[in-house]
């Protein structure tokens, strides 16, 4: 059990300390929510008005935005794992005394924390697309954001442990990564789509996670019981903490598995 | 003491015999060698050696723990320099050391000291904080055997410690290893295809296709080729292989002008012939046996023709499972 922790702790500080020294990551990771906001909500926002009465298109968005930005940094903390084997230093770390499960959740802890920063980071957004914040909000971010980044992380593990390139990992990633932010209603609520469409937006696990960030930031204010939030499955409309529950329950399955297929590799 | 004791360890991949029931005992405190081509199976016995590959047949007790069945244990007391370059290059080397000093639970009360020492060891102390990436080749090794130094292991991998660097450094890299000898207790297992690294060797196993083919002392596997190599040169050719023939019993070749023929304990000999040998001679000179002639008589090849060839095989397969 020793090595488990000893194992999530020192490869979580050592995802840490690459975050850190890497600012460009840093920056990129902000940049791409701030294009997609600024010029969807620019493009859209005056012919699409308001969605429900006091939440236009941008307001609408941007919790979807939040989630969309985990989603991305969560999935290719996989790529460190292939970036380290193709690099050599998976073998160092495979050497060690450390369990491989640890390893594993400790991929998926760093990144939990950079994806939590980041997506903190993206609140300061937040008085510009008119959004108001409050203590809840902020507290409320903490437990969705880690759910979905460890959910997320899980994912990009199970894929990057048996990848060899960096090139197939990319390939693999973006064709599962671009249908998901797609289906998950970053741009448009599920619940008004045609059916086809919206069962498999409610199959795409990451849906409940931009619901839940949705609910924490919209909840409070006039959206609150329109169609716009709470993901509705056989007639039953999703709470925040059911999104954040299904979110676990997907997660802890991609992160068995992860363990399972990294663990056997030699 | 044996520190590593090998009992029949074999590995094959699918098709592939990798390494063929291989039997060893390595002692506390020598400097062992494994030689052979590439692709000869020094890699994929290592590998199982530090745990990173379960064997298929046979077992190994590294420091008193099975491979198999204690790996964390086994882990703990070795310290590994792979061929390929396996540091964090984005980090220091302060930063790669000090990781490798939580995994492998380096106290901190002695963590920054251990740190310190490695790194003056190798003299990058200077580098310490400076990105790996900065880093010569020849300086990534030296850190790698700093970093491999770090948590006292009781053995110490070296898997070609010195491929791809230039002859400079290679001494350099050897100048390490044998002040490290020096250490108390550390026992160093290498593998490499260079001979005239297996000379610094206590012991080497010669290693073809997966098995081990020779075990000695540098001295007595070059001994076993079956004695020096001498040429002489005398006024008269004909007459002094004739005085060879009688008097000393061996079987002497003329070629080019030059006598030549092994005999055993070369130097005695040719002391001895100094003294009573009646035909004028014009030069004499010995040639020891090299390791390559050990391996030419073993194998019936040469190491190097190995080199370029099909035999890479097994380190593309090893790349794979890694």
């Amino acid at each position: 059990m020793e090595e488990v922790f000893r194992g999530i702790w020192v490869i979580a500080y050592r995802e840490l300390l690459r975050f850190v020294q890497e600012r460009s990551r840093l920056v990129s990771s902000f940049a791409m929510p701030l294009i997609f906001l600024a010029i969807f909500g620019a493009g859209f926002n005056r012919i699409i008005g308001n969605l429900t009465a006091g939440v236009n298109y941008i307001q609408f968005m941007y919790p979807g935005i939040i989630a969309m930005t985990v989603l991305m940094s969560s999935v290719f903390s996989g790529l460190s794992v292939v970036w380290d084997r193709e690099f050599g230093f998976l073998r160092e770390v495979l050497v060690a005394p450390l369990n491989r499960g640890g390893i594993v959740l400790g991929k998926a802890t760093g990144n939990a924390a950079t994806a939590v920063l980041q997506g903190l980071v993206l609140l300061a957004l937040a008085p510009v697309v008119g959004v108001t914040l409050n203590g809840t909000i902020i507290a409320g971010m903490f437990p969705v954001l880690i759910v979905l980044s460890l959910s997320l992380s899980g994912l990009g593990v199970l894929v990057a442990s048996r990848m060899r390139s960096q090139q197939g990992f990319q390939l693999v990633i973006q064709a599962l990564v671009f249908p998901m932010i797609f289906l998950a209603g970053v741009f448009f609520p599920v619940n008004d789509v045609p059916a086809w469409l919206s069962v498999l937006s409610k199959i795409d696990p990451v849906t409940y996670g931009v619901d839940a960030i949705r609910q924490l930031f919209l909840g409070g204010s006039s959206a609150a019981g329109s169609s716009i939030i709470g993901v509705t499955v056989f007639g039953h409309t999703m709470t925040m903490w059911q999104d954040i529950g299904i979110v676990a329950g997907f997660g802890a399955v991609l992160m068995v598995l992860g363990i399972l297929s990294f663990s056997r590799q030699e | 003491m044996n520190i590593i004791e090998v009992l029949g360890l074999s590995k094959r991949f699918k098709q592939l015999v990798a390494v063929e029931k291989v039997t060893f005992q390595v002692l506390e405190g020598e400097i062992f060698g494994f030689l052979g081509p590439n692709g000869a199976g020094k890699t994929t016995t290592i590998n199982m050696l530090c745990t990173l590959l379960m064997p298929t047949g046979g077992r190994a007790i590294l420091c008193g723990h099975d491979i198999a069945t204690e790996r964390s244990q086994v882990r703990h007391c070795i310290g590994l320099v792979f061929q390929d370059p396996t540091l964090d290059e984005y980090l220091t080397a302060e930063q790669n050391l000090r990781f490798h000093a939580y995994a492998y639970k380096v106290p901190r009360s002695i963590r920054e000291e251990r740190i310190s020492s490695v790194l003056e060891l190798v003299e990058l102390a200077d580098r310490r904080k400076e990105k790996v990436r900065t880093f010569s080749g020849g300086m990534k090794r030296r850190l790698e055997i700093a970093r491999g130094l770090l948590h006292n292991p009781k053995v110490l991998f070296l898997d070609e410690p010195t491929l791809g660097l230039d002859p400079q450094t290679r001494r350099h890299i050897w100048d390490y290893i044998l002040a490290l000898r020096k250490r108390e207790k550390l026992t160093i297992f290498l593998t490499t295809h260079y001979m005239d690294e297996a000379e610094h060797c206590d012991r080497i196993a010669i290693i073809d296709h997966g098995r081990i083919v020779a075990l000695d002392t540098p001295d007595r596997l070059k001994d076993s080729v079956g004695g020096d190599m001498v040429s002489l040169k005398a006024e008269d050719n004909e007459a002094a292989s004739a005085e060879l023939r009688e008097k000393y019993g061996v079987a002497p070749v003329v070629q080019n002008g030059v006598i030549s023929f092994a005999i055993p304990h070369g130097e005695e000999f040719l002391a001895g012939l100094t003294r009573g040998f009646s035909s004028r001679l014009l030069s004499v000179s010995m040639r020891r046996p090299t390791l390559e002639d050990v391996f030419l008589k073993l194998t019936g090849r040469e190491i190097r023709e190995q080199e370029a060839g099909g035999m890479d095989f097994t380190r593309r397969v090893m790349r794979r499972r890694r």
